[in-house]
């Protein structure tokens, strides 16, 4: 039964679109790690792998559109194909954002260390798990999951709320602290952006399983014909 | 390439060379068989042919005479034959194909295959039987009658497999259009299988002309024209058979001739059929 | 949406064979539906019971009733002449008539008295043919015979017959399915025009056609009628799962 000519390069692109997804991940993981342990030479790893991850992009961008025009996937065929085309250049500027928080990891591993915050390990752990539990729900199509996880961005964007006033209070405080504190900032900004990202990836998970574009609806899913 | 060079392409190309000079040579004896006889019928018989010939009757022996009249009998036996069997056969073949796949049609079509199958000389004491006998003497109606019955189970099966051989496709396309059965018949399966009738007509025509057993019981012969059908009718093909079958040489001179008129006439008729039904649409 | 054609529970027979089981649905005016479906389905089976042609093939018979304008055409008395005429066909394989171009196109308008006159019957074959996008190819030799025409310009020339006796149903089996990719596409296009003026049946087993000319899609599968709905619908997230397996290549 699945040994149609189209069925080979799905599983090709399916394989694409995983060593995207773990390799973003990766990224994302690397780059608070770097922060965190103060490790600039892993964030200079982190830059550098960013550019596989470019051409990794450009790979998928063309095996999907191969398949458009020569194999006229329909139905769930169809919708696989447009949700990785999609998805993938999410992944793409999570990933990107991920080379800017390890390119603020490095300046500011050069300065003295300044507190560590209660919340930003917290909203790098919440981002890179919804990350990983989004690409699971891919693969497993699992509309109810994506849902899930789509509730969880509040909580990223609570936490960025909290860390933008604390950062803000400690500039007042400690003016000498201002340049840290804004990396920070801009750091923290770049987790509230992936946390996004990751909610878009998940309404793309539920078309490929419902047929339903949930995005920008503030309500009930619509499916794309009535 | 490859396969004209080894081993077995040689055997292959020699194997076609054979079949092909060997069906070649069958067709060319088969067409050399009909050129000979045609010719030795024209070498024996162009020497007897003269006006006189075409246009007289017959004479006792060593006065000349001619085929005249047998000419007119065959044509007039014939045209009457035509007359009866193509409309008839035309109309049975058209029932048989459009409307005849019940019990019906398949009896009316083993009658006519067993009546083409039967010996012409029998119909010959058929109607010697049923007409000539009660009309009490020869006459060139019973003639005509019994070419007829030859005629028309030939015409009635071949006009019915030229209607079959209209696609139904066709008929398909005219019913779409909102034309009723009849219509589909007449307009559009009838002239796509005219030339396929007229060849089957006109076949069937050269082929009675050619018959001689059925007409010695019906319409005998006479040495003199004869217009009306009430009496015996002379026919090109039993006159042949009479000058053949008689002592003299000079009769045989002239039976030669006549199978050239007989033979020249069929080629004739066939070479009509080919004309009229040269294909224009 | 109007409907044109209300087909229910449509069982069909060839003697002891039934080839259709309980076909149930509506047609609508003036849209193009699109029947799919593997070989032997039954889907050219069912595009010729809206016509009764079917009638032509012996111990075929039909039970459930196909109501066009309100009336079962299977109803005793029907004139199915009359039915022929509104309900038009064009077949696989084009099937002019051994007669010149204008004679193949005024046929159907003679037999059925449609004209008044000479001109108006030339009138209405230059109509038909401008319909049929076969106008400007043809106009300068109407009295050649059909058979001199391409492949593609004699279905043109079937589809101007078939329009020339103003039908309001067009249906087509598989009208393209003989013909090279430019002839098709130009078939297609045709297809999409014709639908302003007329309700468009058309069964193809090339999906990708179906996808693109119509409107609603209806799927066969030996003999049932598996799912019916808008052609968008269908390619893109299908009801049914053998729906799904056939439109994806799953199968036949």
């Amino acid at each position: 039964m699945d040994h149609r000519i189209i069925d080979q390069q799905l599983d090709h692109l399916r394989d694409k679109i995983l060593l995207l997804g773990g390799a973003t991940e990766q990224a994302v993981q690397r780059a608070m790690q770097s922060l965190v342990e103060r490790d600039s030479e892993l964030a200079k790893q982190v830059l550098e792998e960013d550019k596989i991850i470019d051409q990794m992009e450009l790979e998928i961008d063309r095996l999907s559109i191969e398949i458009i025009a020569l194999q006229q996937p329909a139905a769930h065929d169809l919708r696989f194909v447009i949700s990785v085309a999609k998805i993938t250049p999410i992944l793409e500027r999570i990933a990107d954002h991920a080379g800017s928080i390890a390119e603020a990891a490095i300046i500011l591993n050069n300065e003295p260390h300044t507190k560590n915050y209660v919340d930003f390990p917290i909203m790098a752990q919440t981002a890179t798990e919804m990350l990983r539990s989004a690409l699971d729900a891919f693969t497993s199509e699992d509309a109810a999951l994506s849902r899930e996880i789509i509730e969880r961005d509040r909580l990223i964007d609570e936490a960025y709320r909290r860390v933008f006033s604390e950062l803000l209070e400690m500039m007042i405080d400690n003016p000498a602290a201002t340049t840290g504190a804004a990396h920070l900032l801009f750091v923290a900004k770049h987790l509230e952006r992936i946390g996004d990202y990751v909610k878009d990836i998940c309404e793309l998970n539920v078309y490929l399983r419902e047929a339903a574009f949930i995005k920008h609806r503030y309500g009930s899913p619509t499916p794309p014909s009535e | 390439m490859g396969s004209a060079t080894t081993l077995f392409g040689r055997r292959r190309r020699l194997t076609n060379t054979l079949m092909t000079s060997l069906t070649a040579i069958c067709a060319i004896f088969a067409t050399a068989i009909l050129l000979l006889i045609v010719s030795y019928i024209a070498v024996r018989g162009i020497s007897s042919l003269s006006f006189e010939f075409l246009v007289g009757t017959p004479k006792p022996v060593g006065e000349g005479g001619g085929i005249g009249n047998a000419i007119a009998g065959s044509a007039m036996m014939t045209l009457l034959a035509a007359v009866i069997g193509l409309p008839v056969g035309i109309a049975a073949g058209i029932y048989l194909a459009e409307y005849g796949r019940n019990w019906f049609g398949n009896t009316v079509r083993f009658i006519a295959d067993t009546l083409i199958g039967i010996p012409s000389i029998i119909i010959g004491i058929f109607v010697y039987t049923l007409v000539v006998l009660p009309m009490g003497r020869q006459s060139g109606l019973a003639g005509g009658l019994a070419l007829a019955i030859i005629m028309l189970p030939i015409v009635a099966r071949t006009t019915e497999e030229m209607i079959r051989l209209v696609p139904n496709s066709m008929r398909e396309g005219a019913l779409a259009l909102g034309a009723p059965q009849w219509r589909v018949s007449l307009n559009i399966v009838l002239p796509a299988a005219a030339s396929g009738i007229a060849t089957g007509a006109m076949l069937a025509i050269a082929r009675v002309t050619g018959e001689t057993a059925p007409l010695l019981f019906t319409a005998l012969n006479s040495r003199f024209y004869n217009l009306y059908y009430d009496q015996p009718m002379s026919s090109l093909t039993v006159q042949i058979f009479n000058y053949a079958t008689g002592p003299f040489e000079v009769e045989h001179a002239m039976a030669w001739a006549a199978t050239l008129i007989l033979v020249g006439l069929i080629l004739l008729i066939n070479i009509l059929v080919r004309f009229v039904t040269r294909k224009r649409f | 949406m109007q409907t044109k054609i209300s087909i229910s529970n449509l069982d069909f027979f060839y003697g002891k064979v039934q080839a259709l089981h309980g076909i149930s649905l509506e047609i609508p005016e003036r849209e193009v539906v699109a029947f799919i479906g593997p070989s032997g389905c039954g889907k050219s089976t069912f595009i010729r019971t809206l016509n009764r042609m079917n009638d032509t093939i012996p111990g075929a018979r039909v039970e459930g009733e196909v109501i066009i304008d309100g009336e079962n055409i299977y109803a005793a008395g029907t004139d199915v002449v009359a039915l022929r005429r509104k309900v038009g066909m064009v077949f696989q394989k084009s099937n002019p008539f051994p007669k010149s171009i204008f004679d193949n196109v005024a046929y159907g308008i003679k037999i059925n008295g449609i004209h008044s006159n000479k001109t108006d019957l030339k009138d209405r074959v230059e109509n038909a043919l401008r319909n049929a996008a076969l106008w400007e190819e043809v106009k300068d030799r109407l009295n050649m015979s059909a058979f001199g025409l391409s492949g593609g310009q004699q279905q043109r020339l079937c589809i101007a017959r078939a329009l020339a006796v103003e039908p309001e149903v067009v249906l087509m089996d598989e009208p393209a399915s003989a013909l090279d990719p430019i002839a098709t596409q130009k078939i297609e296009e045709l297809v999409v025009e014709l639908k302003r003026n007329y309700t468009i049946v058309i069964v193809t087993h090339n999906m990708q056609q179906a996808a693109r000319v119509s409107d609603r899609t209806a799927f066969f599968m030996l003999g049932k009628l598996i799912e019916f709905n808008r052609t968008d619908k269908v390619f893109q997230n299908p009801d049914e799962k053998l729906t799904e397996d056939y439109i994806t290549g799953r199968f036949g």
